[in-house]
């Protein structure tokens, strides 16, 4: 079976080479039945440019490391179907608002670090004796089930590139800082308040920093309900100054 | 040289890692841990079921304990597995459940009343107890006797990593990212760090430590399709192999899950074929109760892999750019039951597939799935012969898996494994010195150093990654499901032809720092030492035990081959690994070898067998009737821990009225029966 035969104009730069400077490189592919972005990048590097740099870990749409911006869109490249493009024409670039590593790679780790340090984005359990002998607390079956809903996020950083305040203020704790606050927020095990919360993300950093341009929902490949949690802070973060 | 100390180094950052990584942490220790990619992308969050732990919180999990767990880990591993360790593992593993409630891992949650369920292709009725409302919930898994697996959801490995690295955070211990651990710093009987690569800036650096522990997960893609991330390449095991000291346990040892998707290999639940699901050839034919009549598309995992394999053989598999598959068919379960019950396959079939499996069969066939086999260590998780090494998870052969590993064990073994493990290793970082030999250390960076310079600015004209692919075709071909002793020669033999290869391979592109094809050359050769001690391990061992099924030793041969394969590699230029056998004690079993349940009965026994039921059975009757199963339990085969871990796990059952159990004890069971 012969298949179309694919263009990727991929963004090319090594920011730690001197005299490399950013520019597109054009690659044809010949397609093969349920090739995906993922599966075409690693054959490229194979046999066209062994140079090429780019992420990819679970290659599931679980891990979040491939995110980039496709024709456009940021969005994951591993179950990015390029049968779903019927120009058969692609336009690879980085995912924008993280440190450049080389040509597609970017330094998603780094940022979610510094974020999760910075917001404290873990569990502040409430004081009291927790003993792992004993029978465990119980928890709303509901509230488990929505804490799952809100933690499903995969830290690609989707959200973070399609977010327009993001790219005016670098500040900005983006869609997945928020998020994450929701998370913990709703969790009855922690001891955090609105009011801590509102220290936070109470600002321009923070929830009142949103434009609302909707880009973090509607490009989170795992569909979560940013603008409601974002809707719902602010509500939070407003009834502390009452 | 950059050297930089830790009391206790790392490497891996999936939940094994961190755990271990906390546990020294939480002792006042210096902790560092190394990762090639940040911590939440870890392998770890793919795991979706969920982890065994006999809370005994539901209906169906209602007296479950520490011995049924056991008993249910033992038969899995095929009478493969250290009892002991088995043991340390069943008693801990509900502590690490609730630990991680603790951390923030919103476990799903029993709801009181009643709830509908399908058993068996049926529809019945649970009724959930009102004192277990809240309590943590379980699913059903294979080979359990009781429904034992605690889940979040479908992404229960997601919600466990994301809990564990944020404890970790929150702790402050760093991770090292993008840094590829290449060569162990050792003296021959002593670990004392290892040689790292920044994959950014491609610095070479020294990490010296006390204790050295490798969480690195495992080795599945030396096989040309995994279901496995595409970073579990087996570096781990390979850098413990590399030291010619330290010996890999049971490598040949490698399970396959039947119903992955081609060509990316990701896994469909096993949840389509209990529900009703299908598997077809390429001519619409369902072939299964050809082979397995009785229980067709549900026999046991390994059994309807070596099916699937045995009718693509015959010419029967859906040719594909990718090789043969076979089809599954979940169109006649109904678009509703797909869109509410297996939301994430049709998911999965919709982004990597572009079908909708409410019409379209699934291209699905046997796939690598996991590694039993690993750095061989004691029940502490250490390295026997290398001191300072620790290792964890599926890295390691600790050996609680044997030759095949129950669904729910594996995220279990990471978590509980990094509790028990974690402990050992902070103990012994408080009991030895930190071992400073900056010649020994310049020595192994050398070393490194020069392998890096000859690819780059050698004449190699071999490629990695035509190595690599060779390497992948060859384990797929020669060391898959079936195994025979012509084709593992075969394998041994073209891999041998590799690994000679291998000293000749170069790169094109010539940068020092990011550059994935001198990333991909510093692997491959040490992916084909670890390729070829699972073939030749496989090619050795002439019985079939658990996943390792030998069509020329069809049998499992307890009189010959219970044993643990131990590889070493004291030759650097050599083609071959060492093996020898560690003998597993039948006298020491709690649970003597017996019939697994499933199949047939075709064991040859161990001598030993009868004189040690003999024995148990008069230990059992010199306790009398009224001996308590933790009392029988010690007598039988007493099992040491970390003292904070010893106290016994409570159960709802324990603070209901006796009247109110449920179901009645379960009897430890030695002769071992059905549990399939």
């Amino acid at each position: 079976m012969t298949g179309r035969i694919l263009s990727f104009d991929i963004f090319r730069y090594d920011p730690q080479d001197e005299g490399d400077s950013p520019k597109m490189a054009r690659y044809e592919l010949e397609e093969t039945p349920g090739m995906t972005v993922f599966i075409a990048l690693n054959r490229l590097r194979q046999e066209q440019d062994p140079s090429l740099q780019f992420d990819f870990v679970c290659r599931a749409g679980i891990c979040g490391s491939c995110a980039m911006v496709i024709n456009g869109m940021p969005t994951l490249a591993c179950r990015t179907l390029t049968a779903k493009y019927p120009e058969g024409s692609f336009r690879l670039m980085p995912l924008p608002g993280f440190e450049l590593i080389g040509d597609l790679s970017v330094n998603t780790g780094k940022f979610m670090r510094e974020l999760a340090e910075r917001l404290e984005l873990w569990l502040h359990p409430k004081a009291g004796d927790h003993d792992i002998h004993r029978l465990e607390d119980p928890m709303d079956p509901q509230e488990a089930a929505k804490l799952y809903e809100l933690e499903r996020c995969v830290e690609c950083g989707v959200c973070v590139s399609a977010c327009a305040t993001k790219q005016m203020r670098d500040t900005f704790v983006g869609a997945v800082g928020m998020m994450k606050i929701a998370r913990f927020e709703l969790d009855s095990r922690d001891s955090r308040s609105a009011d801590d919360f509102y220290h936070v993300i109470g600002n321009q950093d923070g929830v009142f920093g949103c434009m609302t341009l909707l880009g973090c929902q509607d490009n989170c490949p795992k569909d979560l309900p940013h603008m409601q949690q974002i809707a719902y802070l602010r509500r939070k973060m407003a009834s502390t100054l009452l | 040289m950059k050297i930089i100390y830790t009391d206790s180094l790392v490497i891996g950052a999936g939940l094994a890692g961190l755990r271990v990584a906390i546990a020294c942490k939480q002792r006042g220790l210096d902790t560092l841990v190394l990762s090639l990619i940040p911590a939440k992308r870890s392998h770890s969050a793919a795991a979706q079921g969920g982890m065994q732990a006999s809370l005994g919180n539901t209906v169906k999990g209602m007296g479950d304990n520490e011995d049924v767990h056991f008993q249910d880990t033992v038969k899995g591993s095929d009478w493969g597995c250290d009892q002991q360790v088995a043991r340390m593992f069943a008693h801990c593993a509900p502590k690490a459940v609730r630990e991680l409630a603790h951390w923030g891992v919103p476990w799903t949650r029993v709801t009181k009343g009643p709830r509908e369920v399908v058993v068996n292709a049926e529809r019945i009725t649970l009724e959930e107890a009102e004192e277990a409302h809240g309590l943590i919930n379980a699913r059903d898994f294979g080979g359990t006797k009781k429904w034992r697996t605690c889940y979040t959801a479908d992404g229960t490995g997601h919600s466990l990593l994301y809990a564990m690295d944020n404890k970790a955070i929150s702790l402050d211990i760093p991770v090292h990212e993008r840094v590829e651990a290449l060569a162990l710093i050792h003296d021959g009987g002593r670990c004392h760090g290892v040689v790292a690569r920044c994959l950014i800036t491609g610095e070479l650096r020294a990490y010296i430590a006390k204790a050295t522990t490798i969480a690195t997960g495992g080795y599945g893609r030396i096989y040309s399709v995994s279901t496995n991330a595409v970073i579990c390449e087996g570096i781990g095991q390979a850098l413990a192999l590399e030291t010619g000291v330290a010996a890999l346990g049971n490598m040949e040892a490698v399970q396959f899950h039947p119903t992955a998707i081609v060509p990316v290999g990701i896994l469909t639940t096993e949840g389509c074929r209990g529900d009703g699901g299908l598997l077809r050839d390429k001519d619409g034919y369902r072939f299964m109760p050809d082979y397995e009549p009785e229980k067709k598309e549900l026999a046991s995992r390994d059994v309807v892999s070596r099916r699937m394999t045995e009718h693509m053989r015959k010419g029967k598999g859906v040719d594909s750019p990718y090789g043969p598959h076979l089809w599954l068919d979940i169109t006649l379960l109904g678009r509703e039951h797909i869109e509410t019950n297996l939301r994430e396959v049709k998911e999965i079939c919709e982004n990597f597939l572009g079908i909708d499996p409410a019409k379209d069969w699934i291209p699905v066939r046997p796939t690598q799935h996991y590694s039993m086999g690993g750095i061989r260590t004691t029940a502490q998780g250490q390295s026997p012969q290398l001191k300072g090494l620790f290792s964890v998870g599926e890295a390691a052969c600790w050996d609680m898996h044997g030759f095949n590993r129950l669904g729910g064990n594996s995220l279990a073994e990471t978590v509980v494994g990094g509790m028990i493990i974690g402990k050992y290793v902070a103990d012994f970082c408080e009991d030895e010195p930190l071992v400073l030999d900056t010649a020994l250390a310049q020595q192994f960076v050398d070393k490194v150093r020069a392998e890096i310079d000859q690819l780059l600015e050698g004449n190699g004209q071999e490629k990695a990654w035509d190595l690599k692919q060779e390497m992948q075709r060859i384990m797929m071909d020669y060391v898959g499901i079936f195994r025979n002793g012509p084709e593992l020669d075969k394998a041994v033999t073209e891999l041998q032809a590799l690994l000679k290869r291998s000293r000749d391979l170069g790169v094109s592109c010539k940068k020092r720092h990011a550059n994935p094809e001198l990333v991909e050359a510093l692997r491959v050769r040490r992916m084909l030492k670890v390729a070829i001690t699972v073939a030749s391990g496989a090619a050795a061992r002439t019985e079939s035990r658990g996943a390792h099924a030998r069509e020329d030793y069809p049998q499992r041969n307890d009189r010959d081959w219970l044993s643990r394969t131990l590889a070493t590699w004291p030759d650097a230029e050599a083609l071959m690994p060492v093996l020898s056998y560690e003998k597993l004690d039948v006298m020491q079993m709690e649970l003597p070898p017996g019939y697994r349940g499933y199949g047939a009965d075709n064991a040859i026994h161990h001598p030993d067998t009868p004189l040690r039921l003999a024995e148990i059975e008069r230990i059992l009757e010199g306790l009398g009737p009224n001996a308590s199963r933790e009392q029988r339990q010690a007598a039988l085969m007493p099992f040491e821990l970390p003292a904070a871990l010893m106290p016994a796990n409570e159960r709802l059952a324990d603070r209901l009225a006796p009247a109110c159990v449920l179901s009645p004890p379960v009897e430890p069971n030695l002769a071992g029966d059905d549990n399939s």
